[in-house]
């Protein structure tokens, strides 16, 4: 009971990790609220899911969902950046049309795998039968996440990561350099929200499941982790950001089953997020004030 | 060089708070000039810089730069010429990236952004070698983030960021006046040396009638949009502190704008 309960809250806190170092993109380092990523993470479900099931390779199916999240998080930048309409909107408006994109995409609202479709844990069940099945899946996860991980850290550290890194800061600077701010944004929010598809993918092929309504709550659940990873691991200096997300959302995935665990009925977890959500928003407040305060001290 | 020629700038057209900055505003600077401007609040002096470096559009006139008219140019695309120090100490460095990375992407200006590294190995020596010259000990400290440094460390890091791919002119936005006078006399004099040695046509706009006085090769007096006074050469050499205080005291009682 407590072995499967562990597994469950590793498995999902790391598929959702994988959204979660998207959030942290466009929260943190380009200061946009996205709220695209509502759509974007069913969009990964519903192309990988069609995938599969028309018997296609399913990590091309991982592929192609990245390749859709990215599409999907540039219309974002471009609604912002070349139409100029105000960021908060640009998220809704994706996520808005996305409802219809995905529900076109599979058909209909909501649909299960067959039992022969293949996925990416297909494979490896078949080396581990049985019980080993439960963890063999669950080290699948792991590598996708943590290679997710180093392709963001890498990418970071690229000259293009670097622009990117300074746009959120100092759109000025970008100018200055002689590069197009909004550009930048555009493949920021690109980046981002293709992640996002490919953890929406990677869950598609762990639950077996495609349903619309599957994305609502998903940036919320990003942010708290993206709080809780640069907050409560910020000062494990020897630790990459990347990693204090992915962690972060394992904390929170483990609130939430503990709670439930403790009798929390499960059409209260919404009013429970949003109750975690606040306490680590005021706690990051606290220490963002308290950074501040700390710097005019030495300045 | 750079050319503003029969430039109009009207700031909330059409309101109730309509002001015409420029009417037929022209000036001209020639290649290998330091020219200072000084002039009293709205005179035009940041306006004109803005105008240069495209962030404000004008109305009427024609803005040249090299003898080709960049009017429709956008602000990041005149920027792979023209270099540019803000006021505020933060505007010019990446406050969450540190001193090396800062200037390894000013070090890569008009090159291609892609996926190599970012950080630029080959030429860590070079980047102290640049630090040192500052006299500040920031040689030792690449891997600080540039956000932790102080008002005039983080705008000497700037002006160096900002020169390190030499470009065609170089504006200067009332640099030094965010810092305390000790820094801002370094910041000055670091500006000096820099604009020597790279031998980059520059433009400086600021508040302190010393600088303007005793760096740079010509001195420009703004008021209400107009160039009230221009010298340079011999005339700028004959010129001392008490005749530009005499002219901006006249501008200022006749207008009835106070120091």
């Amino acid at each position: 009971m407590i072995e499967s309960m562990i597994i469950g809250i590793l498995e999902q806190g790391f598929i959702y990790g994988i959204m979660a170092m998207g959030v942290y993109i466009t929260y943190t380092i380009l200061d946009f609220p996205d709220l695209s990523v509502d759509g974007t993470f069913p969009l990964g479900i519903a192309v990988c899911f069609v995938m599969i099931s028309h018997a296609m390779d399913p990590w091309l199916a991982l592929l192609a969902a990245f390749a859709a999240g990215c599409i999907a998080g540039a219309f974002t930048g471009i609604f912002n950046v070349k139409l100029r309409i105000r960021n908060l909107l640009c998220g809704i408006l994706t996520m808005t049309a996305l409802y219809s994109v995905n529900y076109g995409i599979v058909g209909k609202a909501s649909d299960f795998l067959g039992m022969d479709s293949v996925t990416i844990f297909s494979m490896t069940e078949r080396f581990f039968p049985g019980h080993s099945a439960l963890y063999s899946k669950l080290a699948v996860i792991i590598v996708i996440a943590i290679a997710s991980k180093f392709a963001l850290d890498w990418y970071m550290r690229t000259k293009s990561g670097f622009l990117l890194r300074s746009v959120g800061d100092n759109e000025g600077l970008v100018i200055t350099l002689a590069k197009n701010p909004g550009t930048i944004k555009i493949i920021g929010l690109s980046i981002a929200n293709g992640l996002v598809a490919l953890a929406g993918a990677v869950y598609c092929q762990y639950s077996r499941a495609f349903n619309v309504g599957s994305g609502t709550g998903t940036v919320v659940m990003g942010l708290a982790a993206v709080i809780i990873g640069t907050t409560v691991f910020r000062k494990l200096k020897f630790m990459r950001v990347t990693t204090g997300v992915l962690l972060g959302m394992i904390v929170y995935k483990a609130c939430i089953s503990i709670a439930l665990a403790a009798g929390l009925r499960s059409q209260d977890t919404n009013f429970m997020i949003t109750v975690l959500f606040i306490v680590t928003l005021v706690i990051n407040e606290f220490f963002v004030k308290k950074k501040k305060a700390g710097v005019k001290r030495n300045g | 060089m750079v050319e503003l020629s029969a430039v109009d700038k009207t700031f909330n057209q059409g309101t109730i708070d309509e002001k015409v900055l420029f009417d037929g505003f022209s000036i001209k600077i020639e290649q290998g000039e330091f020219v200072a401007v000084i002039g009293s609040n709205g005179s035009g002096k940041t306006t004109m810089l803005n105008i240069i470096s495209g962030s404000a559009a004008v109305d009427g006139g024609k803005v040249l730069l090299g003898g080709t008219e960049i009017n429709g140019m956008k602000d990041y695309k005149r920027a792979l010429r023209i270099g540019r120090v803000f006021q505020a100490p933060a505007m010019g460095t990446c406050s969450s990236m540190t001193i090396w990375e800062n200037l390894s992407i000013a070090d890569n200006k008009g090159r291609p952004f892609g996926l190599s590294f970012g950080l630029n190995r080959k030429r860590k020596d070079f980047y102290r070698s640049q630090l040192e010259f500052l006299g500040m000990g920031l040689e030792n400290r690449l891997d600080t983030l540039a956000g932790a440094l102080s008002g005039g460390q983080r705008q000497a890091l700037a002006l160096i960021m900002a020169t390190l791919v030499r470009p065609e002119l170089l504006l200067l936005d009332e640099h030094t006046a965010a810092l305390d006078p000790k820094a801002a006399d370094i910041v000055m004099e670091l500006t000096d040396k820099v604009v020597k040695e790279k031998k980059i046509t520059s433009l400086m706009v600021t508040h302190n009638l010393r600088y303007a006085v005793e760096y740079g090769t010509r001195t420009i007096m703004m008021h209400e949009g107009k160039i009230v006074l221009d010298v340079s050469g011999q005339e700028r050499t004959d010129t001392d502190i008490d005749d530009y205080l005499k002219i901006f005291n006249e501008i200022s009682l006749e207008k009835g704008n106070s120091l």
